[in-house]
């Protein structure tokens, strides 16, 4: 072998073990709740047991407790409603807005949008102390209504602001053409750039569907009765009971509640990141 | 009959001619479209943290219907409160200490995963994990990795005698290694984040560039630390902005992992504040210490936009 193709053979190597260590370290927390998922209890619980081995055959005793005998199911079902309906609230308030932003407000649009995003920023931990007293005035306190009025507070920024970015690269010759055609602008809007903005829709839709399943303040503030939670809340409070942990349990409640909206982000993540960076890249 | 249907016909046109006059002007329809969104992150954003300021300044607790004006008093209470210092410390201390890292981690692992190989989406999904996990779901993942007597990290380093037979570690019940477990978690959860925010930095610069570069004879790595490197700085600090931003304001991690224990020792202002004004009913003093974040994240906020600015110049 060449010198060089020596000295090639290195590089890739030390990419390869770079990217193997570092794909263990992420992964590690999520393949230990996997393997823990299966484990018997007494074999769990033995210190002298290799823990990365099964001494005991697998069983899905874990799993049947989950379901059959906690309210794992009713933190799913609550989740998926209050996901849907602020995916709704946001939709609804942030195409509008975010189209508004790209084309119609001008010089002041990109401040406006700006400040928008900055609101992004402000954390539920200034504001849960406040809302906590807002909800029980409105006497929502314990009730799913009141994640679906305050989690658009934070998903309705960063939506906007997406869309906006999605909106500004159709090209403005089509409105045009579709409005000498005689559509109106508004016409325009609804029947020529929602169709192509699809992509961008879809984008916004699991975004704000996985900023609702990450949130975990507002739950743990406004909502105490264990059949009102939502599964980031619910999991980590009420599956320990006082000191004692079902480990098999809760390690698969959290692999379940963690890994598939993991995946489906994964088609979007390039998209919310560019999010991030806009204004920063050069386009 | 006909004559009113006559009439009726002779004024729809002039209604719908008036309608399709709004849905064209476009500074009406902009405002009519963008106004519901910022009506909505007034009412529950801006209010909210009005309120906040309001309540910092005030003895209010829950169920106490006897309101006063304090003035300043909250806020010089927490700066003589050693729980509330120590908080203010550990804030400071995860966040720097977290993104520090996470910097130069990410500037190795965006290099890594630069060039295309087979199975690239797969190490990119796993990569991605912990950001994407709900993180009080992935932090509870890293309880049981912190066990005080099944901690598979003990059993590991005592099977390959890097501890002896009876050393037994509690990570997050002894004051320094708790500390140390609620970065290790910090890194773990942000350094997906800036991964791929500044792979996305890379893919930007001209591939002539790097061309020009190994023409003359530069390795990867050194063509990576001496010119990929300094030119996405800006994103990188972007990167790290947005990484410090939410570590100063987490309270998820420390909630899940310690409570703010071994005895207020991994407390952060996030938790104080909830442990203090939702647990504890005092809804002033909470208010009070979260807001000591607000300076540190209006100040990150506006050097990210400088920063923003300066790198769309360039």
């Amino acid at each position: 072998m060449t010198p060089a193709a020596l000295k090639r053979l290195g590089a890739r190597g030390v990419n390869v073990a770079l990217l193997a260590a570092f794909a263990a370290f992420a992964s590690f927390p999520f393949a230990w709740m996997l393997i823990t998922t299966f484990k018997q209890t007494p074999d769990l619980l033995d210190p002298n047991h290799n823990p990365f081995v099964y001494h005991q055959p697998p069983t899905l005793e874990h799993l049947r407790v989950l379901f059959f005998e906690t309210l794992f199911g009713r933190w799913v079902a609550n989740t998926l409603f209050v996901g849907i309906s602020v995916v709704v609230i946001t939709l609804l308030l942030a195409i509008p807005a975010g189209y508004s932003l790209a084309r119609l407000s001008g010089q002041i649009g990109e401040k406006l949008g700006i400040a928008i995003f900055l609101t992004y920023l402000v954390p539920s931990t200034i504001l849960f102390i406040p809302l906590s007293r807002v909800i029980s005035t409105l006497h929502l306190q314990d009730s799913l209504l009141s994640l679906v009025l305050v989690y658009p507070s934070f998903t309705v920024p960063f939506c906007t602001w997406l869309l906006m970015g999605f909106f500004k690269v159709v090209p403005r010759d089509l409105e045009e053409a579709a409005m000498i055609d005689g559509l109106s602008r508004f016409g325009a809007f609804v029947r020529v750039i929602m169709p192509m903005s699809i992509a961008g829709v879809l984008t916004v839709i699991i975004f704000t569907f996985t900023l609702v399943t990450q949130e975990f303040v507002y739950g743990l503030t406004f909502i105490t009765a264990a059949s009102n939670l939502t599964l980031s809340v619910g999991v980590p409070t009420f599956l320990v009971r006082g000191d004692v942990y079902f480990w098999g349990s809760l390690m698969g409640a959290c692999f379940i509640a963690s890994v598939p909206v993991a995946i489906l982000y994964n088609f979007f993540v390039d998209r919310f990141i560019a999010g991030f960076t806009v204004g920063s890249v050069k386009g | 009959m006909r004559a009113s249907a006559n009439i009726e016909a002779a004024r729809a046109p002039s209604k719908a001619e008036r309608r399709s006059r709004l849905a064209d002007n476009e500074q009406w329809l902009g405002r009519a479209m963008l106004a519901p969104a910022i009506v909505y992150i007034i009412a529950l954003v801006g209010l909210p943290f009005l309120l906040a300021l309001a309540y910092s300044v005030t003895n209010v607790t829950v169920g106490n219907t006897d309101v006063r004006f304090v003035g300043l008093e909250n806020f010089v209470d927490a700066l003589h409160n050693p729980t509330f210092l120590r908080s203010l410390r550990n804030t400071f201390l995860f966040a720097f200490i977290s993104q520090g890292l996470v910097i130069v981690l990410a500037s190795f692992l965006a290099a890594a995963l630069q060039k295309d190989f087979r199975g690239k989406w797969l190490v990119r999904l796993l990569i991605l994990l912990p950001w994407v996990a709900p993180i009080s779901l992935g932090t509870i993942g890293w309880l049981w990795i912190f066990e005080p007597i099944y901690s598979v990290i003990n059993w590991t380093l005592r099977s390959i005698h890097v501890f002896g037979p009876n050393t037994w570690p509690i990570w997050l019940g002894q004051a320094n290694l708790a500390l140390a477990s609620v970065i290790t978690v910090h890194v773990w959860r942000l350094l997906p984040l800036a991964t791929v925010i500044v792979l996305g930095g890379f893919s930007s610069i001209p591939q002539d560039i790097h061309d020009a570069a190994s023409v003359d004879g530069a390795g990867f790595w050194r063509r990576h630390f001496q010119i990929t490197v300094p030119l996405v700085l800006p994103i990188m600090l972007v990167a790290m902005l947005f990484g410090l931003i939410f570590a100063f304001t987490d309270m998820i991690v420390i909630y899940v992992l310690t409570r703010g224990g071994p005895y207020d020792t991994t407390q952060v202002l996030a938790s104080l504040a909830f442990f203090t004004g939702i647990e504890g009913g005092n809804l002033a003093g909470g208010a009070a210490y979260a807001l000591f974040l607000f300076p540190l994240l209006a100040a990150s906020a506006v050097f990210l936009l400088r920063v923003a600015r300066r790198a769309e110049v360039v």
